[in-house]
C-alpha cells in the first residue's frame, strides 16, 4: 500500500475518478500545466489532456457557473476555487445556483459538482487565504460540506463527493496537505459522506472537531491522559450531513463534551453541534457543552495567527472546565 | 481636448453602430439582403405566436391582479425580441432565460401550465420535460449567463452541433457575471448567444444611467466575441441576427452578443408605476414601432394576414390561457415534506427528522 500525504491522496482521488468516468472534468485557475498553486492537481493535465483538465480565466463566479451549466448537461465537474477567501466571488453560483438546482427544477436537474477549495490557518498565508468559511456553506440548504483530516479519508471522501449527484463543498486544510503520510490504498475506495469517525476512544469527555483541529484535539487528549483524563475524540469528517448519532453515542458514554473549530465562535458549526446535542442528549450531560474557537474578529494577519487559533492549552482548559462543572 | 485625444494612435476607439432592421415602420422591406429565409407558413406562424403572446400577456396581467398568478413580468412590446429569437433556434438548442423570458420557454416546449405553476410558486413549474431544452427562469440577474456558458462548453466537449442562448436586460449587462460569461466564451470559443433585450430601463433606471458605452453590443469587443445591435421591434431582423449567431456557434466560430433594442409597454413587474419615470413623448415615439403592427403590415401586403386572423388568434389565446391556468390550479399543492425531499437525491437523516414537524 502506498504512503501518501493528504495532497497526494486528493490528487489520487481525482486521478482515479478522471480515469473511471469520462464525464468527470477538472478545472479552475492554474490547475492545468502547473498543477495548481499547491500542486494538488499536478500531472493530471499531462495524464488526461487539456480537454479534461483545464485552466480557466480568472473569475470565480464563472468557474462556479460553468460547473452548473456543465452539470445539467451530464458532466461531473470538479471546480477548484484557488483560495477559500475567493469563494465570496463564487457564492451565488455555489450556494444559490448549484445548491438549489434540484429544488428549483423539482428534481429534473441536479448539480453533480465538487467545489474544492484549500482553507485553514497556521500557515502564515496572505489575508483571505485561510479563513474557515465552512459555516457559510453549512447554512446553505442543498449542498454537502466535507472536511477531511487525513490522507485516507481525504481520498475516500473525495471519491464519494465526485460520485455524489448533489453538490459538495470540499474543503482541504492547507496545514494538512504535507503534514504527514499514511497508508492509502491504490485505486478505488470510498469513505461515506455523513459518517463521523471516533479517532480516539475515551470515557471522561468527548472532544468534537474536524480538519486540522482533530489533530490538535488528539494532542490535547494525549496531554490530558497524563493527568488521568480519558478523552474521546470525534472527527466529524462531514458537516452536512452531520453524524449526530455518533456524537450522541459518545456523550451517552462520557456525559461531557466540547466542540473545537478554527472558525470564529458565533453561530458556527460548533454552535450547531451543541444545539443538536441539546435536542438529542441533554439528559446525558453533566455539564454545558463548551466551544473552543477563534474569537469573533476577522481572521488575523500572520503575527497573531498562532495565538488566535485554538491551541492544545485552550482545549485542555475547556475540558478541565466541563469536568469541574 | 477630446479631439486631440481621439487622434492618439494608441487610444482604443469604438464607433457608434447602426442597428440592423429589415422592415420599415410601414412594414416595407428596406434591407432585402438581410431578409431571413422563411416560407409563407413560417411567416404566418411567427405572427400567430406574437399575437398569441400579446393576448396571453394581457390575460396574465389580469390573472395576476386576481391573485391567480404570483410574480409576473409583463412582456408586451418585446414580442419580436422574444418570439423571433426563439424561432431562430433549433429545438435541441438550450435556453437559459431571465425572469421575463417565459414566452421563449413556452414556445420552446415548456407546457404553459408549468409556466403558470412557476409563477404561482410551485416547484413542478421548473420540472422541465425531458425533451424540452430550457432552464427555469433565473432570478439573480446574470447568473443564467454563466449557466449558458457552461451548457455551451458541454455541447462543444460532446461535439454536438447545438447552441446555448441566454437572455438578460440592459441592467443585466452591468453585472460582473455578464462580462465573466462573455470572457469565458471568448477564451474557450463557445457556441453561445448572449441576448440583451435593451428595453431602456432596469426596473426604473434608464439606459443612460446604466452605462456610458456607445451600446451594449460594444461590450462584446472586450471579450473578443462578435457583437451586433439589432432593431428588436423588427422580428425579421431578430431572426436574421440569431440565426447568424447560431450558425456561427455551430460552425465553431464562437459566441455572439446580440443587443436587441426594444421597449416594454407595461411596468417592470406588477408593482411599479411607469408614469414616475417615463414620458408620454417617449411612449408615443415607440408606439409606431410596435412589432405586431409593423410585421402585420408586411404580412397584409403579401396577403398572408388580416384583421380576422388577429381576432381568431386572440380568441384562441384566451381559450388556451383559460384552460392552462385551470390546469395549473388543479395541480396538487406543494408540501413541506416534498420540499424537504427536493434538497438532496437521498434525504439525509436530519431532514427526515425535520419532516416530523410538518405532519
Amino acid at each position: 500500500m502506498a504512503q501518501m500525504n493528504m495532497k497526494e491522496a486528493i490528487r489520487d482521488a481525482m486521478r482515479v475518478e478522471l480515469k473511471r468516468d469520462p464525464n468527470v472534468l477538472l478545472f479552475g485557475e492554474d490547475v492545468g500545466k502547473v498543477g495548481g498553486v499547491f500542486r494538488a492537481t499536478e500531472g493530471l493535465q499531462a495524464e488526461f489532456g487539456e480537454d479534461r483538465v483545464f485552466d480557466t480565466p480568472l473569475a470565480e463566479s464563472a468557474i462556479g457557473g460553468l460547473a452548473v451549466g456543465m452539470g445539467i448537461q451530464g458532466f461531473r465537474p470538479i471546480a477548484e476555487i484557488q483560495f477559500v477567501g475567493f469563494i465570496y466571488e463564487a457564492m451565488d453560483q455555489m450556494f444559490i445556483q448549484a445548491a438549489r438546482m434540484r429544488y428549483r427544477s423539482g428534481g429534473r436537474y441536479n448539480s453533480p459538482i465538487v467545489f474544492r477549495t484549500p482553507f485553514g490557518g497556521g500557515v502564515k498565508a496572505a489575508e483571505l487565504h485561510t479563513d474557515s468559511l465552512e459555516g457559510l456553506a453549512v447554512q446553505t440548504p442543498g449542498i454537502k460540506v466535507v472536511i477531511p483530516s487525513n490522507p485516507y479519508d481525504a481520498k475516500g471522501l473525495l471519491i464519494s463527493a465526485i460520485r455524489d449527484n448533489d453538490p459538495v463543498f470540499f474543503m482541504e486544510h492547507l496545514n494538512l496537505y504535507h503534514a504527514f503520510r499514511t497508508e492509502v490504498p491504490e485505486g478505488e475506495y470510498t469513505v461515506e459522506i455523513g459518517k463521523a469517525n471516533v479517532v480516539r476512544e475515551g470515557s471522561d469527555v468527548t472532544i468534537i472537531a474536524y480538519g486540522l483541529m482533530v489533530h490538535t484535539a488528539v494532542k490535547a487528549a494525549d496531554e490530558l491522559e497524563k493527568k488521568g483524563i480519558k478523552a474521546e475524540v470525534i472527527d466529524l469528517r462531514s458537516l452536512v450531513p452531520l453524524d449526530i448519532d455518533t456524537i450522541v453515542a459518545s456523550i451517552q458514554k462520557t456525559n461531557r463534551a466540547i466542540v473545537v473549530q478554527e472558525a470564529q465562535k458565533t453561530s458556527g458549526v460548533a454552535a450547531e453541534v451543541i444545539a443538536q446535542i441539546n435536542e438529542k442528549a441533554i439528559l446525558h450531560l453533566e455539564a454545558p457543552v463548551l466551544r473552543v474557537a477563534g474569537p469573533d474578529t476577522v481572521y488575523p494577519f500572520a503575527q497573531v495567527e498562532d495565538a488566535w487559533l485554538p491551541t492544545v492549552a485552550r482545549i485542555s482548559a475547556a475540558v478541565q472546565k466541563v469536568l469541574d462543572f | 481636448m477630446s479631439k486631440v485625444l481621439s487622434k492618439l494612435p494608441y487610444e482604443v476607439q469604438t464607433e457608434p453602430v447602426t442597428p440592423l432592421s429589415v422592415l420599415s415602420l410601414d412594414g416595407e422591406v428596406v434591407n432585402p439582403d438581410e431578409m431571413p429565409e422563411l416560407t409563407d407558413d413560417q411567416l404566418k406562424e411567427i405572427m400567430y405566436r406574437m399575437v398569441f403572446t400579446r393576448t396571453w400577456d394581457d390575460r396574465a396581467v389580469n390573472l395576476g391582479r386576481q391573485g391567480r398568478l404570483g410574480f409576473y413580468a409583463p412582456v408586451s412590446g418585446q414580442e419580436a425580441a422574444m418570439i423571433g429569437s426563439e424561432y431562430a433556434l433549433n429545438k435541441d438548442d438550450f435556453i437559459c432565460p431571465g425572469y421575463r423570458d417565459i414566452p421563449q420557454l413556452v414556445w420552446h416546449g415548456l407546457p404553459m401550465y408549468q409556466a403558470f405553476l412557476y409563477s404561482r410558486g410551485h416547484q413542478h413549474g421548473g420540472q422541465i420535460p425531458e425533451d424540452v431544452h430550457v432552464l427555469m427562469p433565473q432570478i439573480i440577474i446574470g447568473a443564467q449567463i454563466l449557466h449558458a456558458t457552461g451548457v455551451a462548453m458541454a455541447f462543444k466537449k460532446k461535439n454536438e452541433k447545438r447552441v446555448a442562448i441566454t437572455y438578460t436586460g440592459d441592467g443585466g449587462s452591468s453585472e460582473g457575471d455578464f462580462y465573466e460569461g462573455m470572457n469565458f466564451a471568448g477564451a474557450f470559443k463557445l457556441p453561445v448567444i448572449y441576448v440583451v433585450q435593451n428595453n431602456g430601463y432596469a426596473i426604473t433606471t434608464p439606459y443612460a444611467k446604466q452605462t456610458a458605452a456607445h451600446s451594449v453590443a460594444h461590450k462584446a469587443l472586450a471579450a473578443g466575441i462578435k457583437g451586433v445591435q439589432v432593431d428588436g421591434m423588427d422580428v425579421l431582423a431578430v431572426i436574421k441576427a440569431v440565426r447568424d449567431a447560431a450558425e456561427r456557434g455551430r460552425n465553431g466560430e464562437g459566441a455572439t452578443l446580440i443587443e436587441l433594442l426594444t421597449y416594454r409597454y407595461r411596468a417592470h413587474s406588477m408593482a411599479d408605476d411607469t408614469t414616475k419615470y417615463r414620458t408620454k413623448d417617449e411612449e408615443a415615439e415607440w408606439a409606431p414601432k410596435d412589432p405586431l403592427i409593423r410585421f402585420g403590415k408586411y404580412l397584409e401586403s403579401k396577403g398572408l394576414w388580416s384583421e380576422e386572423d388577429t381576432t381568431r388568434v386572440k380568441e384562441e389565446a384566451k381559450a388556451t390561457v383559460n384552460e392552462q391556468i385551470k390546469k395549473a390550479e388543479a395541480v396538487e399543492k406543494m408540501t413541506v415534506e416534498g420540499l424537504i425531499d427536493s434538497m438532496f437525491e437521498t434525504t439525509p437523516q436530519h431532514l427526515e427528522e425535520q419532516k416530523a414537524d410538518f405532519k
